[in-house]
């Protein structure tokens, strides 16, 4: 913690899986600081002594809280419904909360670690494009058909989850790798509606204390 | 997803092997998989999800075969080194007589069958003595042994324990 007794949050401005704790952190209304780590800078920020202590797997984002540090967006963001309950991120029904990990799991499991910074940089700058585009694709696919069960306003019924938080990001990804998001209506309609959201704006990669002059809003 | 595991129960259908794991862990909670404290709860998640969202999905059938066969081996073995480099370092601040103290928890059904994969594909595990020990530990354990890949309905002869 800082002096101050905030949480601090490692995060890169583009990294989807830090956007997802950063929307987490901003819907319970959580004050923190953020220590940006830059994935490209110095070969990589996230490879130094410093930050490898912090977090072993040396990857974003990591949140300091509570006296511990946390990796893993996804436990992350259980720990905090766990600690401060209040809005949900995850309905009170077993098998809702077990819909809306389905979703973040398929996201944070399925799609996201296949196309992050350090599996692209091992299928070759020339296969970079291909590859993130099939693995999206290919994740889009399940995921659609999985929304049309499960959604309402958003992922899982009408109140946003832990699914929507990692939905956003994903999306966001697929566009920069351009993927064509015409096949997936359910998709870009839950996305269009969270982005309208508060939490979704001010978390967004293009208002980071790290985002570069050319890519702030 | 195209993939297993998916549990059909209770009315509905469930891939994704952890949310399968929460769920049966909300609806059947004895004994534990979750220790109750949350920052415990918190390790737990963290060392499943570095297995289940950092290792697996990498080295996993379909990303092997778009990797090419010619490189696979090399492929597995670098993504599982790598892996297992960070959880052997989480592991000594986390681990008891298991992974995250001494009751078996969520993180120790994500070990074994990870320990297996890097076995599959020849990775020396010298080098991560707390994995190791952890491994060891819970294949005495008789559910770790009924769940065994060599004790299924599906088991080829050849393989069969």
């Amino acid at each position: 913690m800082t002096e101050s007794g905030k949480p601090i949050l490692y995060s890169y401005f583009r990294s989807s899986c830090s956007w997802r704790v950063r929307i987490a952190l901003a819907l319970k209304s959580i004050d923190y600081e953020t220590v940006p780590i830059n994935l490209i800078k110095d070969g990589g920020q996230q490879f130094s002594e410093e930050f490898q202590a912090l977090n072993p797997m040396q990857q974003v984002p990591a949140l300091k809280i509570d006296g511990i540090t946390i990796g893993q967006s996804l436990a992350i963001i259980e720990y905090l419904e766990e600690t401060r309950p209040t809005p949900r991120l995850l309905p009170q029904d077993p098998k809702r909360r077990a819909q809306v990990r389905v979703i973040s799991d398929v996201i944070a499991s399925g799609i996201q670690p296949l196309q992050n910074l350090s599996v692209l940089k091992q299928v070759g700058q020339e296969n970079q494009l291909t590859w993130a585009q099939k693995v999206m694709r290919s994740g889009f696919n399940a995921l659609e058909q999985i929304l049309r069960s499960t959604a309402g306003k958003y992922c899982v019924g009408d109140e946003v989850s832990m699914a929507d938080l990692c939905l956003v990001p994903q999306v966001a990804n697929a566009e920069r790798f351009k993927v064509d998001l015409t096949p997936y209506p359910t998709i870009s309609r839950i996305n269009k509606t969270l982005l309208a959201l508060e939490a979704f704006q001010v978390s967004h990669p293009c208002r980071q204390p790290d985002t570069p002059p050319e890519l702030r809003a | 997803m195209q993939q297993v595991p998916a549990l059909k129960i209770d009315g509905i259908t469930i891939g994704q092997s952890l949310a399968i794991i929460e769920y049966l862990e909300e609806t059947r909670p004895t004994p534990r998989l979750l220790p109750q404290d949350p920052k415990r709860r918190a390790q737990v998640r963290v060392i499943s999800d570095v297995i289940a969202s950092g290792i697996q999905p990498l080295q996993n059938l379909s990303v092997l075969k778009q990797v090419g066969q010619e490189n696979q081996l090399t492929w597995a073995q670098k993504v599982m080194r790598s892996g297992f480099n960070a959880l052997e370092q989480i592991l000594r601040s986390t681990a008891g007589k298991y992974c995250v103290g001494d009751e078996v928890s969520m993180a120790d059904l994500c070990l074994v069958p990870q320990v297996a994969n890097a076995e599959r594909f020849k990775v020396d595990l010298t080098p991560y003595p707390t994995i190791s020990r952890i491994n060891k530990t819970l294949l005495a354990l008789e559910a770790f042994q009924v769940s065994h890949p060599c004790r299924q309905p599906d088991t080829p002869p050849e393989l069969r324990a």
